[in-house]
């Protein structure tokens, strides 16, 4: 098993955060795990992405030049990462700012609507965990205990009161995600 | 888990964590992008309340290195880190620490330059880490992780290298192993060495108070007399003549059988360690040498290897070209030797360097 992931929108959407869920829950079920970001001036507004690699083997490169699945949340990383989906592989994005829709026919395309879902839950933030819980639906490498526990390892001790709306979000996300082809 | 003690973590914090437990005295350090974390995870953790390790933030880098030099000078186990336009800010420090013959460990996270530069990961800085950096003739010892648990391992080995030789030693990372996360296992927790220890290991030339039944020790870089400076300097020779005889390591993937040969160190050679994944994938007989120690860097095997019948090598850096002029030494024109890089902070993936490698190397006319 060897899944590579790359997570892409803008800085404050928890893009970062996200992948270290899953990293956190990669650990938790004995995988392998990298998880490198694209750090920098870019945070807060900008783009950010992080590639996240688990695998039942030593890994090699922490550095991808193509992803089994490519989460996209917002319009230039989906220029920039449609294109480095393996034929075969998995494009989810989130429909809202998306200007031109994934075109791809050699891929399953999925989109879920967090921002929306989670305007409506009242809570923005959500709306990370949200997309994971889309993720984890059509891509199940991780198990759900794990990636409960992974959320709990990646929260700061103060933000433990906001597991459960977290779990609810993963659950929902599951629910809402869409197949587009 | 917790019994093996395995973590998720950044390559710097695991610097933070590995300095602690392995009973290091002192950290004195001034913030800089991509390695901030290492203080910031020393200031969370507060070893001061634990093992009595001093974390201190100075008030310039040039400060923090000349700490270094006071607490090396005492024969505790000190460090620093930095990232590069930091440590050019030490560069002379260091040539002091070499001179006064201190050990001592600088953690170099490496970003793109030259001058301020970018944040983004580099190795720009193999030639100030290599070729001394700063004044006079003398090696740092450098030492390039790989991945996150080397980041973690190479504290200890750089302490112990630092201490058997009396240098100081560079751990020589760049930002994306300083930013990774992967897994870690942690060392246990080494008590700190006792004022006795110290005694016992560095009584010929620490300060520590002088006793009755002894000399005065005295650590400095200065010596007037020019006879008197080369004997020193001469002394300093065989220490590096020493330690490039007894510590050159390096890795060695997929070589026994190579036709081809990628030289390779630290964030690059994970990135072509997928790139001999590639060329082996199409039956092409492609091997990676990473070298370990930087200096002493590993000539030997990689002149056998090209004595052997390695029909080219490419080195592969995140810089214009810097290593290899090692390996050409190494190889000494026995068969072709190119560079492939890029700079300024961006890297390269593992099917860039496939299609240098088989641009200027297998398929050369």
């Amino acid at each position: 098993m060897k899944e590579t992931l790359i997570i892409a929108g803008f800085g404050g959407q928890g893009v970062l955060s996200m992948g270290k869920i899953l990293a956190y829950a990669g650990v938790m079920q004995d995988f392998e795990v990298t998880w490198m970001p694209s750090y920098g001036p870019e945070m807060r507004g900008g783009t950010a992405n992080v590639t996240v690699i688990l695998s039942d083997r030593r890994i090699s490169s922490p550095i991808a030049y193509e992803f089994d699945t490519a989460i996209i949340l917002n319009q230039q990383s989906m220029d920039k990462f449609e294109p480095l989906v393996k034929a075969g592989g998995t494009l989810i994005y989130d429909v809202n700012g998306i200007t031109r829709h994934p075109e791809r026919k050699d891929i399953n395309v999925y989109s879920i609507n967090a921002t929306e879902e989670c305007a409506k839950m009242g809570n923005a933030r959500l709306f990370n965990t949200m997309i994971l819980g889309g993720y984890l639906k059509v891509c199940p490498v991780v198990s759900m205990e794990n990636i409960m526990s992974g959320l709990k390892k990646s929260l700061p001790e103060r933000a433990w009161k906001m597991l459960p709306a977290n779990e609810q979000a993963i659950l929902h996300g599951a629910a809402i995600i869409e197949k587009k082809n | 888990m917790a019994d093996k003690e395995v973590k998720l973590m950044k390559g710097n914090e695991v610097i933070a964590y590995a300095a602690i437990r392995y009973g290091c005295d002192g950290y004195f350090g001034y913030p800089i992008t991509p390695q901030s974390e290492v203080m910031e995870t020393l200031m969370e953790l507060k070893p001061w309340e634990t093992t009595g390790m001093v974390v201190l933030q100075a008030e310039s880098e040039i400060a923090s290195v000349n700490m270094l030099y006071g607490g090396a000078a005492t024969g505790k186990r000190v460090m620093t880190s930095s990232s590069s336009p930091g440590v050019s800010l030490m560069s002379e420090g260091m040539s002091y620490l070499a001179g006064a013959e201190l050990p001592c460990l600088i953690v170099n996270c490496q970003r793109g330059g030259p001058g301020l530069g970018t944040i983004q990961p580099s190795q720009g800085d193999y030639f100030q880490a290599c070729k001394g950096g700063a004044h006079g003739d003398f090696h740092l010892i450098v030492l390039a992780p790989n991945s996150v648990q080397e980041m973690h391992d190479f504290v200890a080995l750089a302490f112990d290298l630092a201490f058997k030789y009396r240098n100081p030693a560079m751990i020589l990372a760049d930002g994306a192993i300083g930013q990774m996360m992967e897994k870690v296992t942690l060392a246990p927790q080494r008590p700190r060495k006792t004022d006795a220890e110290i005694e016992a290991e560095c009584k010929s030339w620490a300060i520590y108070g002088k006793p009755a039944d002894r000399a005065r020790n005295v650590v400095t870089s200065l010596e007037l007399r020019s006879e008197e400076m080369e004997k020193i300097n001469l002394r300093l020779q065989a220490k590096y003549r020493a330690m490039e005889e007894n510590e050159v390591r390096y890795e060695a993937v997929e070589c026994d059988d190579a036709d081809y040969v990628i030289v390779a160190f630290g964030s690059s050679a994970r990135i072509c360690s997928a790139t001999v994944e590639l060329a082996r994938a199409e039956g092409l007989k492609v091997g990676l040498l990473r070298p370990v120690t930087l200096y002493p860097f590993p000539k030997k095997p990689i002149a056998e290897l090209a004595k052997r019948g390695v029909k080219g090598f490419l080195s592969a850096e995140l810089n214009a070209g810097q290593m290899v002029e090692d390996v050409r030494l190494a190889v000494n024109g026995l068969v072709p030797v190119e560079h492939y890089g890029r700079q300024g902070g961006s890297l390269f993936t593992p099917d860039e360097v496939y299609r240098a490698l088989k641009d200027k190397i297998i398929n050369r006319g």
